[in-house]
């Protein structure tokens, strides 16, 4: 018998582990987080924040925390993914900060609670790394993990633990704190969809008939995934939650277009997508509202004829951008809490307003660099669960900080969606660290170098016993 | 505080930013640029060069697989043609290779071709599949006669 004889020339690329680079780049994201607290402190209260020293220990504590893990735990993984993730993190709690100051009523009321938020984050971070040894393990609960999304959606409009704020009802009460389960239901509907696609993909692109153009695939290969789809979307338009139907939608169509690597699918995908706006157009006042509200924002500002349609949200948070200009007016200098919500769905104009186009430059350009990341991740991965897994993930991420960052500047109209990692809001802050410990979980597999077969005098010496022993079990 | 001092402090704080962004960017570059690329023809890129005693250079089997075969187990004689690669190896009635093992899973294993190199990959099977006695957890190269073991079978490439 013959042992491993490579036998091709092909070139293999052999990923450094580059831990060294990502605590580096960690560094300079705490110099980013921490350095943006003290320049709140010294432009809002005109002195160093008194509490920097265990503020700051706290966020090194955290991400030394979470590098640690990660050099454990995934030692080949993406070194840029945790930097960017943290800095973002870290510049949302400084901003967050500086609206707590302004309102003044309780200082500090939202960042405490964003760090610790931020702080169960990292926790489920490294769990999640510790529990997903392998990620596709994760494709054993494909139908699990649909099963439990569509009750982490469903959950909201129970009585007594649903919770409706702000004319969504898309929270529940634990104890004192409220939860969006929607953000948790969002990653399991990933695993869902790339644990069943990346089973039926060759039978959802292949089987079928051919017409006008589109591989129509057959029922019972498609079946499955519009039925989850459609209850999760029906869910979500019944809890009036605009910006998560658009996510989900999102996900689903960008998912199916990569599995089956049919152009068709974004055709279909953009033609029900008009057909949807349409009917919500029709169907719900408050869809239409976010249209005419985008369509001419000035005409409602403050309020409308009729007195009740408002666009005062949107239009502070750009008189507030066109006044930050290129570089901003610095920290203390700006009046940000003019925009309601400004420490949740609207804190890129916060920052706009503050740092600058310049700032909101470097922020996108960051979240351009973790999707990118995750679609090298995809990539590189080499097994179909990895690649959808990955493809999914980052896509969540790209289409979320596109429908807000879009929402708030006017290209889109206005759905409410939390800015990854920057906004208040601790459901997602939570969601978005465990979809960065199963990027870096898929990133470690497909980067870590391929095992070699063992050599032919391991094998001689191992032969005796495997071999034997499955000959002298089939005599018996 | 002085507008200066307000003004220098918001340039720097969007300085150190950027050197943030860029760092990052400048990590990603050498990622992509600085990774090693070895040949698979160059052996085992992990190994120690030295083991003990020298092993002589193996030549290579001449000649490519064509077929893999099982050669133990209830269904051994079974060959299937590499041409209808990916094969999927398993209890399920869509595996090209259909083993009547009750230690293979459904979808149990699979043979895939990457450039001209064949490799073997676990489909998150329950039991596992092993070459030799480790259990690969990841896409392991094969080649001519090397054995994967599936439960109680037992399959090669063969020319």
């Amino acid at each position: 018998m013959s042992g491993f004889t490579p036998a091709s020339s092909m070139p293999v690329f052999v990923h450094r582990s580059r831990r060294g680079a990502e605590l580096v780049l960690l560094i300079l994201a705490l110099v980013v987080g921490i350095g943006a607290y003290v320049a709140v402190g010294l432009g809002v209260q005109e002195k160093i924040p008194v509490d920097l020293l265990g503020y700051g220990a706290w966020l090194v504590v955290l991400l030394v925390a979470a590098h640690i893990g990660v050099r454990l735990m995934a030692p080949y993984a993406d070194p840029v993914l945790l930097p960017l993730v943290a800095m973002l993190n870290g510049v949302g709690l400084a901003v967050i900060h500086r609206l707590d100051l302004a309102l003044a009523e309780d200082a500090d009321k939202f960042a405490r609670q964003q760090l610790i938020w931020m702080t169960i984050g990292v926790v489920l971070f490294l769990i999640t790394l510790f529990l997903v040894p392998d990620h596709r393990m994760l494709q054993r609960f494909t139908y699990t993990a649909g099963l439990a999304a569509v009750v982490m959606l469903i959950l909201p409009m129970l009585p007594f633990i649903g919770k409706t704020i702000n004319g969504a009802r898309i929270w529940i009460n634990l104890g004192p704190v409220s939860f969006q389960p929607g953000e948790v239901a969002k990653v399991l509907l990933v695993i869902c969809f790339a644990g069943y696609l990346a089973v039926h993909r060759d039978a959802l692109a292949l089987a079928g008939r051919r017409f006008a153009g589109i591989d129509l695939p057959r029922a019972r290969d498609l079946g499955p995934l519009l039925m989850m789809w459609a209850i999760s979307l029906a869910i979500l338009v019944l809890q009036r939650d605009l910006g998560s139907s658009l996510l989900f939608y999102g996900l689903f169509v960008v998912t199916l277009y990569v599995a089956t690597e049919r152009k068709g699918w974004i055709v279909v995908g953009g033609l029900l997508f008009a057909g949807g706006v349409f009917a919500a157009l029709t169907l719900f006042s408050h869809v239409r509202v976010r249209v005419f509200t985008w369509l001419d924002p000035f005409k409602y500002y403050p309020v409308g004829d009729d007195g009740v349609t408002s666009s005062g949200q949107l239009v502070e948070g750009m008189f507030g951008m066109a006044w930050g200009g290129m570089i901003g007016r610095g920290f203390g200098s700006g009046e940000p809490w003019r925009i309601p919500y400004a420490n949740s769905d609207f804190i890129i104009p916060a920052i706009g307003e503050e740092l600058g186009l310049t700032a909101l430059l470097a922020l996108l350009l960051c979240y351009g660099l973790i999707v990118e990341r995750g679609l090298r991740t995809a990539i590189v991965a080499r097994d179909d669960f990895g690649k959808l897994l990955s493809v999914g993930l980052a896509t969540s991420i790209a289409l979320q900080t596109f429908v807000v960052v879009g929402g708030v500047t006017g290209l889109i109209p206005l759905t409410g969606l939390t800015t990854p990692f920057l906004s208040y809001g601790g459901s997602s802050l939570v969601a978005n660290w465990v979809i960065i410990a199963l990027l870096l979980r898929v990133s470690d597999q497909s980067r870590r170098p391929l095992p070699t077969a063992p050599s032919d005098e391991d094998l001689a010496a191992e032969e005796t016993q495997i071999v034997k022993l499955d000959k002298g079990a089939m005599s018996k | 505080m002085s507008e200066l001092t307000l003004f220098l402090i918001r340039v720097a704080y969007l300085a150190i930013l950027w050197i943030f962004v860029l760092a990052a960017l400048s990590v990603i570059r050498s990622d992509m640029f600085g990774a090693r690329v070895t040949n698979a023809s160059a052996g085992q890129p992990a190994a120690p060069p030295a083991r003990g005693k020298a092993a002589p250079a193996r030549a290579p089997k001449r000649g490519v697989p064509t077929h893999v075969a099982v050669t133990t187990g209830s269904n051994a004689g079974v060959t299937v043609p590499l041409s209808q690669a990916p094969i999927v190896i398993g209890r399920g009635s869509d595996a090209a290779i259909i083993l009547d093992d009750d230690y293979a899973s459904t979808r149990h294993a699979r043979i895939a071709v990457s450039g001209d190199q064949w490799f073997v990959e676990d489909l998150g099977s329950t039991n596992g599949t092993y070459i030799g006695s480790v259990r690969i957890n990841q896409p392991t190269a094969i080649s001519l006669g090397t054995q994967v073991r599936i439960g109680k079978t037992i399959l090669e490439l063969r020319k």
